[in-house]
């Protein structure tokens, strides 16, 4: 089964609970922790990367718990207070999802045509296309 | 009559708040429809703009002396190593030197995540930057390591100085092998699968002054959000006219040597970057006014993307091997439709310089102008341009 990637949301409540080594010791799911931010005694996000056979019950426990989980898909993001409008992203990404907008030249994103193939975070000289979680 | 200005006089419009200051994508219409003579008297000075990675760029950064003094003989900022061969706490860093913990481009293509381009731009965004510095010791620098963190506000003097920048005209990249190519013209898909060019053509500063008959030496230019000046001209300056099948384009190889003061700069026109398989840079954004001194000026200036051309070039072999054979000329404004014909077959295009960045650039030079706030300087020496048939050197490698 592949990794299926998820966010968890504790509230104060629950971010003490030792939920990762119950989705390992009881469900038998491989974890693999992409980013955390958990204080005792307050809010906090941990985004995971879960496979298994069990992994739909891994889940029901989590929602049990009370810790609220969403199904995350990764996808790139357009940073355009970073972007320079230098174009050169255009003509790598395969599906026209990145364009210019002619006669000003602009670029512009069309994140439905984005198939996150992710040449654009790579040819982008400033890092203004991201990746996200 | 022919229209003649001075310098003398159009500062006195300007200062008076009269001058008539216009883009140099206003002034191709305008003079589309008026006519160069009329434009020339109805118009003082027109401004350009562009904005784009200029490798050739760093900075002079004097750090104020520690207690005790040191003679700083190696200079790190964020890891990336400045040349320390100064005076004691001098040092310049430049754009296209990687950290050094960079695998540069072992694991091909590299990433070059950061360099000193990132560093300047780090330090006109105010952030703080970490400064390593070693010496051997001499009785009156005595200290021989120090590790501190400094901001642009803390250091004493701290200058951009741009040995090549703002070229004339670039060349239209191309790729004829079968395999990607990672350049300085960005990612060149293989079998001819795009072209890549770099100026913003019509509003692009040498190519409106294509003779060099205003911008010279002391020429006040916009340079990163504030002010700066033509310092020399470039290295591999190089304006020649280009050839087309026996006519004569325009010329083309043109570069400035430009200086001006980091702290005046803004973050927005001074961008690290980074090509992939290629390595860093900076992105420097400059603006300089022309001013309409007569009609052969306002001519030169009024030259649309459809009268400014580039030469068509293949980075997987005329280019590296210096093969000096081009594939034909194209058009600015054809590379700017998104597409364009080579060995005849479509091809499309992307820029790597921003031509909005380039427009917003021209635009807000000329609101200074306007506004009396950025008078012209008279160069006090002229660069030299094509008549004066300067031929390039290559460098003999002797056995
Ligand atoms: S991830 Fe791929 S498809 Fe999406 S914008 Fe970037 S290059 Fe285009
Ligand atoms: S390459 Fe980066 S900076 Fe350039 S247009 Fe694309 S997203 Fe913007």
């Amino acid at each position: 089964m592949s990794p299926k990637k998820i966010i968890l949301r504790f509230s104060a409540e629950t971010s003490e609970k030792p939920i990762i080594y119950h989705l390992v010791k009881d469900y038998n799911l491989m974890v693999n922790i992409i980013k955390a931010r958990i204080n005792p005694a307050r809010e906090g996000t941990m985004v995971l990367e879960l496979t298994g056979d069990r992994y739909e019950s891994g889940i029901k426990y989590l929602e049990e718990q009370n810790i609220k989980v969403q199904k995350l898909a990764e996808h790139v993001n357009h940073n355009r207070q970073n972007c320079t409008s230098c174009g050169v992203c255009t003509d790598a990404c395969p599906t026209g999802a990145l364009f210019l907008e002619r006669p000003a030249m602009e670029v512009q994103f069309n994140s439905d045509k984005c198939i996150v193939c992710q040449i654009c975070v790579k040819v982008c000289p400033v890092k203004a296309m991201e990746v996200c979680f | 009559m022919a229209v003649e200005k001075t310098y003398a006089e159009i500062n006195a419009k300007i200062k008076s708040g009269q001058a008539v200051v216009l883009t140099a994508e206003e002034v191709v219409s305008l003079v589309a429809e008026k006519g160069v003579t009329q434009a020339a008297k109805e118009v003082d000075v027109v401004t350009t703009g562009t904005f784009g990675p200029m490798c050739s760029s760093g900075a002079f950064l004097n750090f104020g002396h520690p207690k005790p003094r040191m003679r700083m003989s190696k200079v790190l900022l964020n890891n990336v190593p400045a040349y320390a061969g100064i005076a004691a706490v001098d040092a310049y860093i430049g754009a296209t030197e990687p950290t050094l913990d960079d695998p540069l481009n072992k694991k091909f293509p590299g990433e070059f995540r950061y360099g000193g381009g990132h560093v300047i731009e780090d330090l006109v965004a105010g952030k703080p930057v970490k400064l390593k510095a070693q010496s051997y010791g001499t009785d009156c620098y005595p200290l021989k390591e120090l590790e501190t963190e400094i901001t642009l506000q803390d250091i004493n003097e701290a200058f951009l100085f741009n040995p090549r920048n703002a070229y004339q005209n670039y060349n239209c990249a191309v790729n004829l092998s079968d395999r990607t190519k990672y350049t300085y013209m960005g990612m060149l898909k293989p079998k001819l699968a795009n072209a890549h060019y770099s100026t913003s053509g019509q509003l692009s500063p040498l190519l409106k002054d294509p003779h060099f008959l205003t911008i010279g030496i002391g020429t006040r230019i916009f340079l990163g959000g504030g002010e700066g000046y033509v310092a020399w001209y470039g290295t591999q300056h190089f304006p020649s006219m280009l050839n087309a099948s026996g006519v004569e384009l325009h010329p083309s190889g043109g570069t400035l040597s430009v200086i001006g003061d980091l702290k005046q700069m803004n973050q927005r026109y001074i961008r690290g970057c980074s090509f992939i398989g290629y390595g860093c840079s900076l992105a420097v954004g400059i603006g300089i006014p022309i001013p309409v001194l007569n009609e052969e000026v306002m001519y030169w200036v009024s030259r649309s993307d459809k009268e400014l051309y580039a030469p068509i070039v293949d980075y997987s072999d005329h280019y590296p091997n210096r093969t000096g054979e081009n594939l034909g000329f194209v058009s600015y404004a054809d590379l700017k439709s998104g597409e364009i014909t080579v060995n005849g077959k479509k091809v499309k295009t992307a820029p790597l310089s921003s031509y909005p960045m380039a427009v917003e650039i021209a635009t807000e030079l000329k609101e200074r102008i306007k506004a009396g706030k950025f008078e012209l300087t008279q160069p006090v020496q002229q660069l030299p341009s094509a008549k004066d048939n300067i031929v390039p050197k290559s460098l003999n490698v002797k056995e």
